[in-house]
């Protein structure tokens, strides 16, 4: 086929692009990671009886406003990723402030605490399980971020992927807030932040096969 | 003083494009066509500038880097210059492509210099190796009849309907699926 005959076989019959199609996809992304990782906290973990009361402590908000930052963040990031010639831009910022702030807060936390007990503080009671679960809930959130991104045109696989890791991993996180007993910023610090860099980290690997296009 | 002038010249090159891919996007055909075939132009112009070790295959790349736009346009935003975004679209593929290579042939020079996209367009087409038509022909039928119908012989999506039996939406989700799978045979291919 002549280069002309391709022009003219992408040219014959054009419909309007609808311009929001890409906000779009990753609306119903974000909302089916969400949900999945809802519905899979519900049924396999339950959460965690005394919500109610947790719910009016300022300190339940910050550990939701953690990972709910990581996911304005990241979703910003790879909205512009999956289009070719733009950067990450300014939600860059709020990943790092977040995860700048929790990391500052622990070391307050720790200060704070005896010596002896500083381990036990950052190890809480779950230390053994949170990652690997933040892991596990993060799973719908990948397919359904992946999915958006290779309807797209990402042009930095890794970087794509990485960021799409984390949105997902950030969205496992907040659902995870509601089963998850620990209260100590230590222990966000290390292991919510644990839990979220292990799909990062497979985003990035994944992301340079699987976004390819 | 001669510097201004280049760069008035690629300014308006920017703005004359833009308003055509603009028109095109919102369904105005002939817009489009004309996009197409002054892009094609100007990136045959830079896929030669990098492919001086293989001058076969320009043609080649340029139809992939065509049908990649095309895929993609739904991507630009009209606030971004289209110069950077054709040429993003570009240097992806012409990295990907050098990546199936051996690292011999990996570009020697940067390919960071957006503006040169729009320099002087190469308007003489060289031969292609690879042929589009025989990879549309091993699309699924779903893919390839919509194609066919919409895309080669100019029946409307409405007409391309009835004939084909499939609703008017399977018909444009089977040009759009299907031009998406071209890409993959294309890349496949090479």
């Amino acid at each position: 086929m002549k280069t002309d005959d391709l022009i003219s076989l992408l040219a014959s019959g054009v419909t309007p692009v609808d311009r929001r199609a890409p906000a779009k996809r990753f609306s119903v992304a974000v909302l089916a990671g969400l949900l999945g990782a809802l519905l899979l906290v519900v049924a396999l973990k339950g959460v965690r009886p005394d919500l109610g009361q947790v719910m009016a402590t300022p300190i339940f908000w910050a550990k939701i406003a953690f990972p709910l930052c990581l996911m304005i963040g990241t979703l910003g990031m790879v909205m512009r990723l999956a289009r070719p010639g733009a950067t990450s831009g300014p939600g860059k910022i709020l990943v790092v402030a977040a995860v700048t702030a929790v990391w500052i807060g622990a070391i307050f936390v720790l200060m704070a605490t005896a010596p002896d007990g500083r381990v036990a503080v950052i190890l809480g009671d779950t230390w053994r399980v949170c990652a690997l679960n933040i892991t596990l809930l993060s799973i719908p959130g990948f397919i359904a971020v992946f999915w958006a991104l290779r309807g797209l045109a990402p042009t930095n696989l890794m970087r794509s992927g990485a960021c799409g890791g984390l949105l997902a991993g950030s969205m496992a996180t907040i659902a995870y807030s509601l089963h998850c007993p620990e209260m100590q910023i230590p222990f966000w610090a290390v292991w919510y932040l644990l839990g979220m860099l292990v799909p990062t980290i497979l985003g990035a690997l994944l992301g340079r096969r699987w976004l390819r296009w | 003083m001669e510097r201004t002038t280049d760069n008035d010249a690629l300014r308006s090159r920017e703005l004359h494009l833009q308003a055509l891919f603009l028109s095109g996007l919102d369904g105005d055909e002939r817009a489009y066509r004309r996009f197409l075939s002054e892009l094609s132009g100007h990136l045959r112009g830079f896929l030669r500038s990098r492919l001086l070790q293989r001058p076969g295959e320009i043609e080649d790349l340029l139809q992939e880097v065509l049908l990649a736009v095309h895929n993609a346009r739904q991507t630009y935003q009209a606030d971004q210059p289209l110069t950077a975004w054709v040429f993003a679209i570009a240097r992806y593929k012409l990295i990907d492509f050098f990546r199936g290579r051996s690292r011999h042939d990996m570009l020697n020079d940067s390919l960071d210099d957006a503006a040169e996209l729009f320099a002087e367009p190469h308007l003489e087409p060289a031969q292609a190796s690879r042929d589009l038509g025989k990879l549309l022909e091993q699309l699924p039928e779903r893919q390839r009849l919509p194609i066919v119908r919409v895309k080669l012989e100019g029946l409307s999506v409405t007409e391309a309907a009835q004939t084909t039996g499939l609703s008017e939406s399977a018909v444009k989700i089977g040009i759009h699926r299907g031009l998406k799978a071209l890409a993959l045979r294309v890349r496949g291919a090479r």
